[in-house]
């Protein structure tokens, strides 16, 4: 087990130092001068030299990649070239909105996603699997911002029972806010749970088929108990994969519908760095997307081999 | 009584080319501390048949007849029902030992799962009795391997675990579906001598099926010789190996590989292939197949005949 880890974790660190320099080497390639941005056009040459010096910007791409690097060891992220504050004040607000969000849609469409795939899979290609497959192509099909907007129309402004948009902040309970949250994480949820559910038909109905399950019947145990102590943890290694993939999407995929309900969350932010050439914010807050996303496909990868314990002897 | 009692047994599959006829009109009993082998090529309808046995044929497949465990027909039993009788009065082995068990359970946990399910045994001793029936079919260390998943055994120790879970709860009946065709020649021996002392200790009944002939005419009283899902001879196994009365029968037999011979006469095959199950012709089965075939038997179906008590052929 220990070498199985110290593996995954050895890949995890080579992973962000690759994705560290993809995205400054990116950002170094992207046109536009961030001086010239905070001057605007018609600033006179000297004065976009001097900011240009001052932001520390003339000074060659590898030692200001390295005092990016060594500034992150330390545990800081440099200051904001456009509204010249600390990265990390823009960035705490914005995780702080996104991270829960991202948990919030991930939770509601795992277990969206198991209800209607296991109901569907056990009552395979009757009305009820048929219908629900219908209904989840459906949910596959609509695009999240517009499902954003038929949610606000139903439950804010006809049923009014959640806020339309906007963010009041944890300072002003953790009620109000998951409140605030819950509409734009249903929005996001329809669509992964969607995807979630057909996958965890087909991975249920395909497991039904292996040689096991009959070895299981054939000891007596009934349908209902094959699922759940035979089938279940054998079908959730796919599921469990794309959950993966879906869950990285989420946190960093919101800005449309982050946008729709005026939440501030990092989609916001980056596209706004982006616009303002704030190259620092952008650099520090894809590092930072690009941290969780890895560090969520190490926990699914440890996950796997919980679930599988061959997965485990391959490795050591 | 007679323990086991299968009447005019026939089982349609309905696939998307049409309605297979997999098992037709089968008529067989068994008595207890009997062994039954089912003989046949792929596709001839012998797995087809266990699994009606078991009740576990696939949602597209149809059982009709009769089969009677302890004189009470199977065929009426609600599902529910069923799951009391498999594992506890009828018990089976599968072919593949290697995808038979479930990778992601210990294999002590398998072999516990039917004995708290029927016997009600609580944990502990569902699992010293794991430990002992481990130890009975052979496996060393049982203590230890208990905690094994099936991945850290090796193929026949697979299928001993498969045996010891088969017959943890003491059935009536086991239904062995080729045993040893995924295992190591070496190795299938030793789990049909296991099969055969297990079956002798505890008085059960066997149903041994196989393609090999060989295997069959060693293991069994009697013997079963199915082709295109209907039985063309059947009789206890010496009367059966006294004279082989079917063309089929006889090509099975020439078709056992023989050593010491030069390369062409060490393998006999039967030309041709099964005949397709949706399509089937309107007199015997073999017709394409039989060195011996006339036009009466493209058109009428051959009538099972009695050579004397103990033994018949179509």
């Amino acid at each position: 087990m220990s070498v199985f880890f110290a593996k995954r974790f050895l890949t995890l660190i080579v992973t962000l130092i690759g994705a560290s320099m993809v995205i400054f080497l990116v950002m170094e390639i992207l046109p536009g001068d961030p001086a010239l941005v905070i001057l605007g056009v018609d600033a006179p040459e000297s004065a976009v030299v001097s900011l240009t010096k001052e932001l520390g910007l003339d000074r060659p791409a590898p030692e200001r990649y390295w005092d990016w690097i060594s500034g992150l060891m330390q545990g800081q992220m440099g200051n904001s070239y456009a509204y010249k504050v600390p990265v990390w004040e823009l960035v705490e607000g914005a995780v702080l909105i996104s991270l829960p969000l991202a948990l919030m849609s991930i939770f509601l469409s795992v277990v969206l996603a198991l209800v209607i795939g296991l109901y569907a899979a056990a009552n395979h290609n009757k009305a009820g699997d048929i219908t629900l497959m219908g209904i989840s192509q459906l949910g596959i099909s609509i695009p999240n911002f517009w499902l954003a907007i038929l949610v606000i129309i139903l439950f804010a402004i006809e049923l009014r029972w959640l806020p339309a948009g906007g963010f009041p902040g944890w300072d002003e309970g953790i009620l109000k806010c998951l409140k605030a949250l819950l509409l734009p994480a249903v929005a996001l949820a329809t669509v992964v749970g969607a995807v979630l559910a057909r996958i965890t038909r087909s991975s249920v109905l395909e497991v039904f088929r292996e040689d096991y399950v009959r070895t299981a019947r054939a000891k007596g145990l009934s349908q209902r108990a094959t699922l759940w102590r035979h089938v279940l943890r054998n079908a959730m290694i796919p599921v469990l994969t794309v959950t993966g993939i879906q869950f990285a999407a989420l946190l960093t995929g919101t800005v449309v519908v982050e946008n729709v309900f005026h939440i501030p969350g990092l989609g916001s932010l980056v596209l706004k760095a982006i616009n303002n050439r704030d190259t620092i914010v952008v650099e520090n807050v894809v590092l930072l997307l690009a941290t969780m996303v890895i560090t969520v496909n190490f926990i699914v990868d440890i996950l796997y081999a919980v679930i599988d314990p061959r997965l485990k002897a391959h490795d050591i | 009584m007679t323990l086991l009692n299968v009447k005019n047994l026939n089982v349609i599959l309905e696939t998307s080319e049409g309605i297979a006829r997999a098992v037709r009109d089968l008529n067989f009993s068994l008595e207890k501390g009997e062994t039954l082998g089912i003989v046949g090529e792929s596709g001839c309808g012998k797995s087809m048949t266990a699994l009606a046995l078991m009740g576990l044929l696939p949602e597209m497949g149809k059982t009709t007849g009769q089969i009677e465990l302890n004189g009470e027909n199977l065929l009426e039993k609600s599902e529910a029902e069923m799951c009391k009788i498999r594992g506890n009065n009828l018990a089976m082995i599968f072919q593949e030992p290697m995808t038979s068990l479930n990778p992601v359970h210990t294999v002590g946990r398998q072999i516990m799962e039917p004995l708290r399910l029927h016997m009600g045994l609580t944990k502990e001793e569902a699992r010293a009795e794991a430990v002992r029936l481990l130890d009975r079919v052979g496996i060393p260390n049982p203590r230890e391997r208990i905690g094994n998943y099936p991945h850290q055994l090796s193929g026949g120790q697979r299928q001993r675990v498969m045996i010891a879970m088969a017959l943890s709860c003491a059935p009536d009946i086991l239904i062995a579906d080729e045993p040893t065709t995924a295992l190591d020649v070496t190795i299938q021996d030793q789990i049909l001598e296991l099969i055969q002392a297990l079956v002798h200790e505890e008085g059960m009944g066997l149903i041994l099926i196989s393609h090999d002939l060989g295997v069959v005419s060693e293991n069994t009283d009697s013997i079963m010789v199915m082709y295109g899902g209907a039985a063309v001879e059947t009789g206890r196994t010496d009367n059966i190996f006294d004279e082989l009365v079917h063309p089929y029968t006889q090509g099975l037999f020439a078709a056992m590989p023989k050593l010491g011979r030069a390369r062409e006469a060490r393998l006999v095959t039967i030309p041709g292939t099964v005949p397709d199950l949706v399509n089937l012709p309107a007199g015997c089965t073999f017709t394409d197949r039989c060195p011996l075939a006339t036009e009466i038997c493209r058109n009428t179906p051959p009538p099972i005949e009695s050579i004397d008590a103990r033994h018949a052929a179509a």
